[in-house]
């Protein structure tokens, strides 16, 4: 039952750093509807740039707001030349080229940052707590806590700035009607620049919470490829839906990995480990077959 | 002045259908096989066949079968390579496991094979639609190949699933040399590209554009979504798994699951963004462009680098290869989001009025 409990809390602290990507997604998603497939390359600029900066002598606080600078004027560069000229598109056409924004970046950002695996220090050790360790012999990550508690933090600011800002207000009113929201004098790129700032912040929150964990790395790019199942999970619209999505997800990846493969071992015989990479995706494939929109997404009604 | 129909008169209903309703075109294709079967055997180098054209025939064969999904039928889909996969590693069991079978039927049955796998991913399209079924595509590409990977069985039990293919023996001829791989290749490859022109111009192809353009207007108007959609799948992943089974076969000759990753799926999605999605004519001419692309970024990046004195490592020529490779995809989205086969519609129309413009 401890190993259970372990297991369990272990994937949901690990789900609240799938959650931390899936934010960025469903910020852009629900700003301007545009499925940005290139969030998992932002998280891996955002830590690169973190690194760089920290290489080049910077101290910390100075690295990271550097690095949110860098992040925004992506955010907004990419808004203005790419975006901008596709609007009308159909929205797969935006999809593809958030696809190929994601090379992009990926060639981008190691050629000015440099590609070498390195280790970000956050100031933040990666070891269990040695209370829950004696009480309850279970080994729960100080770093996982920590996370855990960052999202946290990050979604309630979210969630204030959302609701009780002028721009966030604005940001809601595009969200439900861009041309409604046109209409009653909301500069609408403008708001698009803010989405993709925004969205950077969340990329660099991620990142550099990635990055301290395993390291900045290309594999930090695979990111987005987490978030998408916990996205189609909770829905493509909702940001409590990303938290619950990712926890979801989180839990169930960790505990899978831990019982289907002896089951399956009995069964057909050979080692069927790393089932991680697949079980979310049809776990969500699954779930959407009972609920097309996600946990917590739109309904949607189509009418000819 | 050369390419103009002024006078080709349609007197019957076969003419006014037929396939190429232009002469000039009908001469073009004509010429054109020509040279492919004739010409570029005579005069193309080993390297030729074996490093482009044989690939390049491969791609083009999966991009079509994903255009077919994608381009014709509107399902997204980011699991093609997926689809390839199984298509390879089932006409490899087919040989293996069936004393004496042709290697033509064994390809066929890959196809079906990958066909009933892609029906079976092909399903959750009736109830999700749009990105919610991209992610979900991306399901059969992580399954298929960690199956691939975990059972020993589909691999005859060699480690990490690598499989070496059998000798290509078609007729009780033994095909070694790659001017005669490339040939088949070349024979199979036309002949599905002339099946889906005439499928996507029948009444499957136009029902699966109604379904594209609007699912519920077109059961409106007694278009059944369940068999149209399934039967995009199926199409699709018979061609994928075609491509699949020739890229084992012809082109590579040892495959492991992992070759067919994710990356591999995008590249066939980029063939059809930029050769035009819902063009047969597109799937070659972004096959062309994206595997052309990487060579000719090996060859000129040193060249330029020498030119401007710059010190590129190997690293950085190939971060720059992704990076022009991402900024091309998001140029010709802006600036031509129906891809070449649409740049060279646009040539047509321009060269039935050249010279005089009015």
């Amino acid at each position: 039952m401890n190993f259970f409990l372990e297991v369990l809390i272990g994937g949901l602290l690990s789900g609240v750093m799938y959650a931390l990507v899936a934010l960025g997604f469903v910020m852009i998603y629900k700003a301007s509807g545009v499925f940005n497939f290139a969030q998992g390359a932002m998280v891996y600029l955002a830590a690169l740039s973190v690194v760089g900066c920290l290489e080049k002598g910077a101290p910390l606080w100075l690295a990271i707001i550097l690095a949110f600078v860098i992040m925004t004027l992506f955010g907004i560069a990419t808004e203005k030349f790419v975006l901008r000229k596709l609007v009308n598109q159909p929205p797969i056409a935006l999809f593809m080229a958030t696809i190929g924004l994601a090379f992009f970046i990926e060639g981008l950002a190691p050629m000015i940052f440099g590609s070498e695996p390195r280790a970000l220090e956050l100031g933040i050790v990666d070891e269990p707590i040695p209370w829950i360790l004696d009480n309850w012999n279970m080994v729960i990550s100080k770093f996982d806590l920590v996370a855990a508690g960052v999202a946290a933090v990050l979604v309630a600011t979210l969630a204030l700035f959302f609701q009780y800002t002028r721009v966030g207000r604005a940001l809601r009113a595009v969200a439900d009607d861009h041309q409604a929201a046109l209409s009653i004098g909301i500069p609408l790129q403008h708001i698009w620049a803010i989405v993709w700032g925004v969205a950077g912040f969340v990329a660099l929150v991620a990142g550099m919470m990635w990055g301290a964990r395993n390291g900045v790395q290309f594999a930090l790019t695979f990111t987005a490829l987490k978030a998408l199942p916990v996205l189609i999970l909770g829905g493509f619209t909702s940001v409590p839906g990303a938290i619950v999505g990712g926890l979801i997800i989180g839990a169930s990846e960790k505990l899978a990995e831990i019982y289907i493969p002896p089951v399956m071992q009995d069964l057909f015989g050979g080692n069927f480990g790393g089932i991680e990479g697949w079980f979310p995706y049809v776990l969500a494939l699954l779930f959407l077959l009972v609920r097309p929109e996600g946990l917590f997404g739109e309904r949607h009604i189509d009418r000819v | 002045m050369l390419y103009r129909e002024a006078g080709q008169f349609k007197t019957t209903y076969a003419a006014d259908q037929q396939i190429f309703p232009i002469r000039q075109d009908r001469i073009a294709v004509i010429a054109l096989l020509a040279v492919a079967f004739v010409g570029v055997p005579l005069f193309a180098s080993e390297y030729w066949f074996s490093a482009i054209l044989i690939p390049f025939l491969i791609f083009a064969l999966a991009a079509l079968g994903l255009n077919v999904l994608t381009g014709y039928a509107g399902q997204l889909s980011l699991g093609s390579a997926a689809f390839m996969a199984v298509g390879a590693y089932a006409a490899y069991n087919f040989q293996l496991r069936i004393e004496g079978i042709p290697i033509m039927l064994s390809f066929i049955l890959a196809g079906l094979t990958a066909a009933g796998v892609g029906v079976l991913f092909g399903l959750p399209s009736l109830r999700i639609k749009g990105f919610y079924l991209a992610v979900a595509t991306l399901a059969a590409q992580f399954f298929i190949v960690w199956c691939l990977t975990k059972f020993p069985w589909l691999s005859n039990n060699s480690s990490s699933g690598v499989i070496s293919t059998q000798k290509l023996i078609v007729f009780g001829y033994e095909l070694d040399r790659p001017v005669e791989k490339y040939l088949l290749v070349l024979s199979i490859v036309v002949l599905m590209a002339f099946a889906a022109k005439n499928m996507v111009r029948s009444s499957t192809g136009r029902a699966w554009m109604a379904v594209r353009d609007m699912d519920v207007a077109a059961s409106v108007i007694g278009i059944r979504l369940m068999p149209t959609k399934l039967l995009a799948f199926a199409v699709s992943s018979f061609y994928c798994g075609v491509a699949g089974a020739m890229y084992a076969f012809c082109y590579l000759g040892s495959v492991e699951p992992d070759g067919f990753s994710l990356d591999m799926s995008f590249k066939i999605l980029f063939m059809i963004i930029i050769g035009g999605v819902g063009s047969i004519m597109g799937s070659f001419l972004g096959a062309a462009f994206i595997l052309l692309l990487p060579i000719f970024l090996d060859i000129a990046l040193p060249y330029c680098a020498d030119l401007f004195g710059l010190p590129f490592s190997s690293a950085t020529v190939s971060h720059i290869q992704i990076l022009v490779f991402g900024g091309l995809i998001m140029f010709f989205l802006i600036v031509e989001p129906h891809g070449l086969a649409r740049l060279w519609q646009i040539a047509k129309e321009k060269l039935r009025l050249w010279p005089f413009p009015h």
